[in-house]
This record gives C-alpha cells, structure tokens and sequence, in this order.
C-alpha cells in the first residue's frame, strides 16, 4: 500500500451530508472498470448531463477544484454499500484524504486499506475549512495535510490538530501489508482455532 | 462478573489478540463469499503469495449478478458471464462450497446463512457486503467489510477491528394493523437519520422484538447498517432455536446440546450497560415508505411530502431539496396516490417466506395495475420451492407478477435488470439512493405487503384498506 506521509493540494468542498458509496462509484462500472481507472465513474450521476457532457455547475468540474487532492465532506461520508472501489474511485480521481464531521463506519475502514486519510472533524471546523478553501477565479488556495504531525495547516498557515488511531496511523505512514503483519503471529491463530475447537466443535466440524 | 452485553461476550470471546486503543484481531467463524467480490479476492491472494487458511468455514454463492430471469444459465446476462465462470472456477479451485446457481442452497448470501443453518447465536460472521448486519437476527455478530479485509479473512480466519460502542433499542408494545418489521425499522431510522447509529453495535430489544419471528428479526438487522450501524443483533431464545432446530448445518445431536447451553449464556445480562438507549412505542407506528433519496427520509403513508424549508441547516436543507428534485415530488403533496411505474418484491431485507406470504395475502384474487412491472424475486432456492408448494408463485402470476428465480436483482441492478430513467417503484428493499435502481430510477422503500397494494393501484396506497 502506497504511504501516506504529508500532502499539500487544493481542497474540494463538497457538504452534502450523506453521500453514500453508490454515488461514488455505481454498481456497474464497479463492475467491469478496473483499479485504476474508475476516476471518470467518481460522482457519475453528478458529474455528468444525462448527454454525457460535464456538468458545468458540479464543483469537482470547476477549474479551481480540478486538481484537489484533499475533500472537504459532509455528515455521514460514504454511507450505505461496502463497496471498497468506492475509495478506489475517489483515489483515482486523485483524493487521497477526505475530512468530514462523520463517516460511514464500512467506508472509513476501507479508506485505511487503500493510502486514503479520513480526518473526522467538528463541523464547525470543516465549514470554517471549506470558507477558506473557497477559489477566487480559477485559483483555489493549497492546505497542507501532515499525518506525521497530526495537523492541517491552512492556506494562512494556521495549525488545526487532528487524531488519528496510532495502529491506523502507523500502518498509514508505513504502507504496511496487514496480511504479512497478521501472518507472522500466526501461531496465535493457530491456538486460538485449537482451544475454540474444544469448546465449539460445531463451528468447525458440521 | 460485571453484567456484560451480547455483543460484549461475543466480542470477548473471539479476540485473538488484543493490540490495545480498543483495537483487537479478531476470529472470524463463518465467511460468505457472493459473485461480486469472489474472484478478485481469490485471484489477488494469490498474487499476493497466500492461501485460504480455513477453506472449511469459508462459504460462496452467486446472488448479486446472477440472472432472475426463469430458464436462467450462465451466460443469460452476457456481461456477467465471465465473473460467474471466474467465480466457479475459483471457489473451486481454493476448496470453497459453493451454492451454485441453480443448486439446492442457492440464494442471497443473507437469506442463505440463516436458511441453512450457518449463521447461529454466537457466531462472528463476515461478508464482503454491508447488509451482514442481517445475521445478527440470530445473535450472531456480523458485519460487512472491505475487499482488503474480505482478502486478509481469506488469509488468516481473522479481523482487525475497533471496538465500536454499543446502543440498545427497545421496541416496545403491538404493532398495528399492516405495520411490520420492515415499518418499525424504516420508522426508527426516521427518528435518529442516517448517521444515528454511527460508530454502534445495536442490540434490539423489548416486547415487540420478544415477539417477532427470526424472519422480521433478520429484517430488523438487516436495516441496521442504513442507520450507519454496522452491527445489529438481537438475543437468542427459545422462538431463535427452534428456528435452528434441523436446518441442514445447525449442530446436530450431542453438539445441538452442547450449542444451545452455550448460546444460553449469550444474551445481555440484567443491568449491563450502554451507551445510548433508545425507547419506540411501536403502537405509534403506522405502515411507511420513502420519499427522498436516504432512508432517513421517510414517513408514514398517509403523510405529505416534507418541506425542506423546516430542515433545521443550509446543508440539509440543499439535500432534501435534491431529494425530491430527484424524485420529482413537491413539498406538501399526500404520499399516498402517487403514480408508480413498478413493484419490486425480494432482497435480503424482505425475500424470506413469510415476506412472500404477507404479499402474496394482498395479491389473491386481485390484478396488477396494467403498466405496471410487478416481479417477485425469492431470496433463495428454499423459499421458491417453500412458497411454491404453498401455491404462492400461482397467486402472484395470476395477479399479474412475475415469479422470478432466486438472486439480489433490481436491489442493485447489478445484473443488468433496472428501471428506467425516471420511472418509479415501491420495492422491499433497503436503499432509496440516487441511481441504486438504475440511473435516474426513483425507489420508495416500504413492506412486502405496502409493495403488493401499490402493484394492484398502480399508485403509493394505504395497505390497510386492502386488509381485512
């Protein structure tokens, strides 16, 4: 898995509270789109007319926002399906941290296990970021994104604190595979299914 | 020993390793595979150099991109022949019992794992597929997860997870006259929205709950994640066991003993404690359904459509105003009498037989509205060959449904079968988001039985009027 370390990058704000992961990338290109290249399927319902054409209005769409790499979101982020190629779309269209007040429990687990970096935040403080994320023109301000020193720094160069788990912090900053980590205790497993076998044979043998 | 929940003792009972910040590894006991998530998961663990660890406690079935269509084969949805043969070829080759297409046992993976008996009290259970809340119906812990994690399953029989807090709801009192499962629950994520449960294992309790069958109980559960609660789980007892009792892997003979004295020590105890607890007096229920885009945007059928000018911040506000510019509502208009184009009946929420039944009751003997698409889709390979023994599939066809074979279908239009841009269902499913049906579909969620009354008005109505 690709690291997360410290990002500096335009910052996208979209609020809508309760963007669920089918928004995010629909059941058929999850489909038959590979890692990748599901970037052009990120928000399709909204990103698009129905005649295919970009949706002038969309803010991903407006200039200033084309290159953020950082989302401002709203309540209850990523609710709704499992789907992790939801995270996979939002990589691919170049996000790799998403900063709401809240996240749907599935999706915030799967954002660890893909390089992306959700930040849970009062609202009051991703509404004052998405103020100061605002563009003038085509030009949108960068914000500094620090997971090594758990801040975002805005545009002004203000510090705001953030927390993250330190074993989602670790696994983040170093791009571990959980499997290798996971494997190299197996003995542990390996005790665990023989004592558990004894007292629940019927979860193993039937 | 301090008193101790349900989810506490399962949760307890199955950590491998404790890593300290509430984080644990966990053990998983039973782990569905569907068609969707399969092959990919299978092929990447390899690529990546590892193996299935426990290909025993490792199940698979076809449901998400199976055709429904009667006669069904392989290659009846073109685009999705080349997962399904990924799929087969796969399982198989990792040693994974798979419940193939049109095989015994075949059916969605949340119908399935209770039908057979593979899902019971105590049990951590996992799926690559957020409605595995469903399970808890039966006082097993499950939940959805991630490719990544269905891939680190795959490899280690294990989890890692955070210790979610925990929140119990009490359902209490009779419900009224054609209120259901699927009505207390839309009705509940109406009151704490769609984030209410957030971060929470739910554990459902008090009288209702006490008198629900499992089937409302999976029901029940299975919404749980629509409230952003990614477990929810009710208590067994004696109504859970004898559900269990002689299903084709529930514990048999000595081990049946050994099992029910062991899940008699699983429900919460007396005095243990939660973090939220929530009252709904389920008499105040009536029958619901949808009107938004989010299933926190609901209300009782004989309600108006409501006006986002009383949305408490600009955000919501904007989102209800999407809301019903998606679904082509206006503030203020009764719910009920509008037109609808079709009917969708099955999905792990309400594809189980007496979901069936309680359709099936309202659709003897009358028609479906002409241009209205009515299907029903059965959960599983049991519940057709249950419901058509009861002569069920005739009372359906003779109304006018479709009588389809066992898969997810228009729940997520994942196999191809979709409405069409701008037309508008009542369905029995569990999301009402923008597209889930098709781009530019429009879904109100609502009972088996609210689903068959629209079918035969051609309109949103009131099943009360239909019952006798």
């Amino acid at each position: 898995m690709e690291p997360f370390i410290r990002l500096t990058a335009v910052a996208a704000p979209l609020l809508t509270p309760n963007i669920n992961t089918d928004v995010l990338i629909r059941v058929e290109p999850m489909i038959k789109v590979p890692k990748g290249k599901l970037g052009p399927y990120c928000f399709e319902a909204w990103r698009y007319l129905p005649d295919r054409s970009e949706n002038p209005d969309f803010i991903l769409n407006k200039p200033a926002y084309r290159s953020a790499k950082i989302l401002l979101a709203g309540l209850n982020f990523g609710c709704g399906s499992s789907r992790e190629p939801a995270v996979w779309a939002l990589a691919d269209m170049g996000f790799r941290c998403i900063i709401a007040p809240g996240f749907g429990d599935i999706f915030f687990n799967n954002c660890f296990q893909s390089g992306m970096l959700p930040i849970v935040m009062p609202v009051e403080t991703v509404e004052k970021l998405a103020k100061l994320a605002q563009s003038q023109g085509d030009l949108a301000p960068d914000f500094t994104v620090d997971l090594e020193r758990q801040v975002i720094v805005t545009p002004s160069g203000e510090d705001i604190a953030f927390r993250i788990d330190a074993l989602k912090r670790r696994a983040l900053l170093d791009g571990l595979d959980d499997i290798g980590v996971t494997l190299a205790a197996k003995a542990k497993i390996d005790a665990f299914q023989a004592n558990d076998l004894a007292q629940r044979p019927w979860i193993y043998r039937y | 020993m301090a008193a101790s929940t349900l989810f506490e003792k399962i949760w307890t009972s199955h950590v491998i390793s404790d890593l300290g910040d509430g984080f644990a590894l966990l053990h998983v006991d039973r782990h569905i595979l569907h068609d969707l998530n399969a092959m990919k998961s299978l092929v990447e663990l390899r690529e990546r150099g590892y193996a299935v660890r426990n290909p025993e406690l490792t199940i698979a079935t076809p449901d998400h991109g199976v055709s429904t269509l009667p006669g069904r084969n392989i290659d009846t949805v073109p685009e999705g022949a080349a997962l399904l043969r990924g799929y087969l070829e796969e399982t198989r080759r990792a040693g994974i019992r798979s419940f193939d297409m049109n095989e015994d046992g075949q059916g969605i993976v949340h119908v399935i794992g209770p039908e057979l008996g593979l899902t019971q009290p105590g049990t951590l259970f996992v799926c690559g597929d957020s409605h595995t809340c469903t399970h808890g119906g039966l006082g097993a812990l499950g939940f959805g997860t991630g490719r990544s994690e269905v891939i680190h399953v795959l490899a280690t029989q294990s989890i890692y997870q955070k210790k979610p807090k925990q929140m119990r709801i009490n359902f209490n009192g009779t419900p009224g006259k054609g209120v259901t499962a699927k009505d207390l629950i839309l009705y509940l994520i109406g009151q704490i929205g769609a984030d209410g449960g957030n971060g929470h294992a739910v554990e459902y309790a008090g009288s209702a709950i006490n008198a629900m069958s499992v089937e409302g109980r999976l029901t029940i559960c299975n919404l749980s994640i629509e409230f952003g609660a990614k477990v929810g789980m009710i208590g067994p007892d004696d109504t859970a066991y004898d559900y269990l009792h002689g299903r084709r892997f529930s514990p048999a003979g000595a081990n049946w003993d050994r099992a029910i004295a062991h899940w008699k020590t699983l429900p919460t105890d007396a005095g243990a404690k939660f973090d939220r607890e929530i009252d709904v007096n389920v008499a105040n229920v009536g029958p619901q359904i949808t009107w938004g885009t989010s299933p926190q945007h609901v209300i009782s059928v004989n309600d108006v459509v409501p006006d986002p000018a009383t949305a408490g911040d600009a955000a919501r506000r904007d989102a209800m105003n999407g809301a019903l510019d998606y679904m082509g509502l206006t503030p203020g208009q009764p719910i009920a009498g509008t037109p609808i184009d079709w009917v969708f009946i099955g999905s792990c929420t309400n594809s189980r037989i007496s979901d069936l039944r309680e359709a099936g009751a309202i659709a003897r003997g009358r028609k479906v509205k002409p241009g209205v698409s009515a299907w029903v889709v059965p959960g599983s390979q049991q519940v057709k060959q249950q419901a058509e023994a009861e002569g069920l599939h005739e009372v359906f066809k003779q109304a006018g449904f479709e009588w389809r074979e066992p898969g997810c279908s228009m729940c997520l239009a994942a196999n191809g079968e979709l409405m069409p841009r701008g037309q508008r269902s009542v369905s029995t499913t569990n999301r009402n988001f923008e597209g889930r049906q098709g781009p530019g579909a429009r879904t109100h969620l609502a009972s088996p039985s609210m689903a068959a009354a629209a079918a035969i008005e051609g309109a949103i109505t009131d099943v009360r009027k239909m019952m006798v």
